[in-house]
């Protein structure tokens, strides 16, 4: 490739991406580094939760034992004053983060959802308040897996 | 499976108000292989938006390991029979699908 060939592909290159991005910006966000992470770890890093402390205050209703994989209700309760958002995390799904929910005009700090696992794994409600973040952890056990349909 | 319809409950009990909405939609995963042994490509909701009387009470952001047709509860303090509540979603196709309902 000759250099003036690169250099216009570049320029074409930046064009696309500036053309892309403004029209990203409209539609509603998501997370897409959080939510393509591949561990815990870092879909926790993605949200800015890294640091999470243990909470009592954050209740989960969630069952010991899931049968049934593809539907594990999982309903979570914050009892931590100020809380602005609830995620949830599953460890060994292949992208941990499955969902995170921003409360506002009198929203209560609560959610169930039902949600997919692959396999028995540690489950954490991440909850943050007042710029601090908060977790419980559930272990679920899971008979048959979820995620190969 | 293609994206659907949904169905929404909203009740005012105790000065809570509980929406219960459930949307129909495939939630594919990117990870299943289909009859003819490729990968079904991924489609599943992004965004769900929760408001009441034109004010957005929950904003949420979901994956692709939110069950098949998801449902979800949420509650927001007070609220009234006949105040306004409407839940959108929109999927990784661009794809969207509200509906809205008076509280109960």
């Amino acid at each position: 490739m000759n250099a003036v060939r690169r250099l216009l592909l570049q320029g074409a290159g930046a064009l696309v991406a500036g053309l892309v991005t403004p029209l990203a910006a409209l539609a509603a966000t998501w997370n897409k580094e959080a939510f393509g992470a591949k561990t815990a770890a870092d879909a926790l890093k993605g949200i800015g939760a890294a640091g999470a402390a243990p909470s009592n205050e954050l209740i989960m209703d969630v069952p010991e034992i899931a049968e049934n994989g593809a539907v594990v209700p999982v309903e979570i309760t914050s009892q931590v004053p100020g809380t602005r958002s609830i995620a949830v995390v599953i460890d060994k799904n292949p992208f941990p983060l499955v969902a995170k929910f921003d409360f506002m005009e009198g929203a209560l700090p609560y959610v169930k959802v039902n949600v997919k696992m692959g396999e028995t794994s540690d489950v954490h409600a991440i909850a943050e308040a007042n710029g601090k973040h908060y977790s419980a952890t559930r272990n679920i056990k899971v008979t048959i897996g979820g995620c190969g349909g | 499976m293609a994206a659907g319809p949904m169905k929404m409950r909203a009740t005012a009990q105790g000065g809570v108000t509980e929406i219960r909405v459930l949307m129909a939609h495939p939630m594919e995963t990117g990870q299943r292989k289909g009859p003819d042994g490729k990968l079904v490509p991924a489609h599943f909701i992004q965004n769900v938006t929760v408001r009441m009387n034109g004010k957005t009470v929950v904003e949420g952001q979901i994956s692709q390991a939110v069950s098949r047709n998801p449902v979800f509860s949420f509650r927001v303090k007070g609220g009234a029979k006949g105040d306004k509540v409407e839940v959108s979603w929109i999927d990784n196709k661009g794809e969207s699908n509200k509906i809205e309902s008076a509280v109960a």
